[in-house]
């Protein structure tokens, strides 16, 4: 019985084929798209479905479209092909609104300013404290280029401000004045003295339970009357407060989800270090907690920029309400407002879909900082 | 306690300020208060109730016509993000990678785009694409989509669907019982009895029999193309339509993320254990992995729920009816800002605390029972 492969031969067994790819396009494939029988249909429906749109959907874009600002061409094509001749011959309107047109490079300026503004605050080597003088700085160039009546410019009244400038004025001021009492309202429903609880739970349940547009109302309809008589107070500031505490009481909701998380020994141990309330809450307490959020805070900050859309509803022109107002009173190219739309679509996905991305970001800088 | 009593008397004394202001320029203007002007005829026709309406009615009646029309865009709509939100964030788990693509990009385009602007691109689809109602789109003979609106056949009341209707009743609760009764089956033996066709069953089985019982009513309600209109069976108008495919395009965005991330956030040991013990992989996902995802899912699904309620008060930038709308016709032909912004108010935070009650109930009963 001696099976010892020197007796008997040596025969190796065949080689073995060598493993499918698993990377690379073809690898990804054949996974993906025809890893079964099931699979290979559902792909082959998807496919069938593009192939039944897509061309329709580029001869109305591209091929059929009138791209130049030729009203009688566009009316020709119209049904069959795009007017995005609408946009080349009205962006000015859609996008500044009603500000004086020969003063349109103010707000050009402004805006611009404000922008690289921003995103020199999303970059990390730039977190220093010289950012929030950049901001005062910034925030009053932008007020005085648009208002003008300084260095020679000629006035502007804030009720002709609209189109993107007064989106992004919206937004940011909105979301520079929410977050400072959005943790302020969250430690006070987080603290121990009953009345402030109380006052904040009421505040951030009443605010969260009702739409923005009634607020926009009551800043547009009842505001005026909440003054002592003779004051007036300029319908922009009001709906900058109305967002403002908006925004607020839900950005409390999510820096509260933060602060819940920090654990209590991190509290005693402050307490043991003989810390008062607020050194712990801004030592200890908040920086965590606030870098816990920081992806929810990011998507709250979408939702303001998105909802300042609703101030159209009040008669404000912000990008959606320039837009109406552009077209509506134009009989030649009122038929095409599908196209105008489609373009101020692009630019409110353009701001929101950088800020989805930039959270992401963020939010892998931080948790590479818990990687150990 | 200093500190609190002088938090206190703050908040007092600015309430005590902007309401005495608010007295002050009432009656400055001229400007009458009180809800007294509700009992008045409304004097404006409404374009669409759930009950029948007349103009001559009170401006509460008309002010609940809005409420009804809100709540009916907000259920339905409620629905529908339910079922198709869910489709979208199972389909970004697909084996195929074009739906998992598509899923994606459905998530992404939608939820980057203020949900004031879909509507009104939505309203001018009804207004510009949809062929004009004497020639309406017209599918299977009874469905029509045009201008006017959506047409689709319905059963004319009647006695005999009374019976249906009553036998699907009784269906319902039998099945009720009989699930009830295979659960402590359950929970005695372990035996696992059926739980979804046998209830299914009954329901069907005693609907057709009520139907037999009616005398097997066969009257439906058609709608037929009209010289310049379609006419008769259920119909939607296009503001409703466009608020409600607006809203749930929308709001289903959202519901998809949060699905993707309760499903995500079931651990793959969860999985893994469930197969080691041998289940099925539909048992898996039915036993393990969706009890467990429904706790992570259940919280912000309830926020995206009371999101489209709020949102439905968009519906004033197209002209359907809801309660902001009809409340604010109310304040341009009453001039009662207040009392009408009080009212909206109030409607909400009612809707708003009950939908979260009735959630918060829901949760409980599938949160973690810790012994």
């Amino acid at each position: 019985m001696n099976t010892h492969p020197s007796h008997t031969g040596f025969t190796p067994i065949a080689p073995r084929p060598s493993p499918v790819r698993t990377t690379g396009l073809v690898a990804w494939t054949r996974r993906n798209l025809f890893s079964s029988i099931g699979n290979i249909l559902t792909t082959l429906f998807v496919l069938a479905l593009g192939i039944y749109a897509l061309p329709g959907i580029l001869q109305w874009g591209v091929v059929q479209a009138v791209f130049a600002p030729d009203a009688s061409a566009c009316q020709a094509a119209r049904g069959t092909g795009a007017c995005w001749g609408v946009v080349a011959e009205k962006y000015r309107l859609i996008l500044l609104g009603r500000y004086p047109f020969e003063e349109h490079w103010r707000p050009v300026l402004a805006t611009s300013l404000m922008l690289v503004g921003l995103v020199v605050s999303c970059i990390r080597v730039f977190w220093k404290p010289w950012l929030a003088i950049m901001w005062v700085g910034i925030m009053a160039l932008f007020f005085a280029l648009m208002g003008g009546g300084v260095m020679g410019l000629s006035p502007v009244r804030t009720d002709l401000w609209g189109g993107l400038p007064l989106t992004v004025l919206l937004a940011t001021v909105s979301i520079f004045l929410a977050f400072p009492l959005a943790i302020v309202v969250a430690l006070g429903r987080r603290s121990n003295l009953p009345a402030i609880r109380s006052v904040c739970v009421v505040y951030i349940e009443l605010v969260r339970g009702v739409p923005l547009i009634s607020v926009l109302f009551m800043a547009s309809f009842m505001f005026p009357l909440f003054m002592p008589q003779g004051v007036s107070i300029d319908v922009l500031t009001r709906v900058v407060v109305g967002i403002t505490l908006f925004a607020a009481a839900y950005m409390a909701e999510i820096i509260r989800g933060g602060l819940q998380a920090i654990p209590k020994g991190q509290l005693e141990a402050a307490d043991t270090l003989g810390l008062s309330y607020w050194q712990t809450q801004r030592k200890v307490v908040l920086p965590q907690a606030l870098a816990m959020v920081v992806p929810s805070i990011m998507n709250n900050f979408i939702s303001i920029f998105k909802d300042t859309s609703l101030v159209t509803i009040v008669s404000m022109y912000e990008l959606t309400g320039a837009l109406s107002l552009a077209l509506n009173s134009d009989v030649e190219w009122r038929p095409f407002k599908i196209e105008a739309y489609l373009f101020i679509t692009l630019v409110y996905f353009a701001f929101c879909f950088a800020m989805s991305r930039y959270s992401l970001w963020v939010e892998k800088q931080l948790s590479s900082s818990k990687a150990r | 306690m200093l500190f609190q009593l002088l938090a206190l008397i703050l908040v007092v004394l600015s309430i005590g300020f902007l309401s005495h202001n608010t007295q002050v320029n009432m009656a400055a203007r001229g400007i009458p208060s009180g809800f007294d002007f509700l009992g008045a005829p409304a004097g404006f026709d409404i374009g669409e109730t759930v009950i029948p309406y007349d103009p001559s009615q009170s401006y509460a009646v008309a002010i609940g016509m809005g409420v009804l029309n809100t709540l009916k865009v907000a259920l339905l709509g409620i629905v529908f993000t339910t079922l198709i939100g869910v489709a979208i964030g199972v389909g970004r788990f697909s084996r195929n990678g074009l739906v998992r693509g598509l899923c994606y990009g459905y998530v992404e385009v939608f939820r980057n785009i203020p949900v004031l602007l879909q509507l009104l691109m939505w309203y001018l689809f009804m207004l510009e694409v949809l062929p004009p109602s004497n020639e309406a789109w017209n599918a299977f003979g009874g469905f029509f989509l045009s201008k006017g609106g959506f047409s689709m056949p319905w059963p004319t009341a009647g006695v005999g669907w009374g019976w249906v209707v009553l036998g699907a009743v009784v269906g319902l609760v039998a099945a009720g019982v009989w699930r009830r009764h295979m659960l402590s089956r359950f929970e005695r033996t372990g035996q696992a009895g059926d739980r979804l066709w046998a209830p299914l069953a009954l329901v069907l089985v005693l609907a057709v029999v009520g139907w037999l019982l009616g005398g097997m009513p066969s009257q439906w309600d058609l709608p037929e193309q009209m010289a310049f209109m379609v006419d008769g069976g259920a119909s939607a108008t296009p503001e409703f339509l466009t608020v409600l495919i607006g809203l749930v395009t929308y709001t289903a965005a959202f519901v998809a993320e949060v699905v993707r991330s309760g499903i995500q956030s079931v651990s793959r040991g969860q999985t893994e254990a469930a197969s080691a013990l041998g289940l099925t992989p539909k048992h898996t996902m039915r036993l393990v992995v969706l009890p467990q995802a429904m706790r992570v899912i259940i919280p912000p699904l309830t926020n995206q729920y009371l999101n489209l309620t709020k949102n439905s008060s968009l519906a004033v930038a197209v002209g359907y009816p809801d309660v902001v709308s009809v409340a604010n016709t109310t304040i341009n032909q009453s001039g009662r800002a207040v009392e009408c912004i009080a009212i909206i108010m109030l409607v909400y935070l009612t809707t708003s605390l009950s939908t979260s009650l009735f959630m918060n109930g829901y949760n409980a009963r599938s949160a973690i029972k810790e012994r």
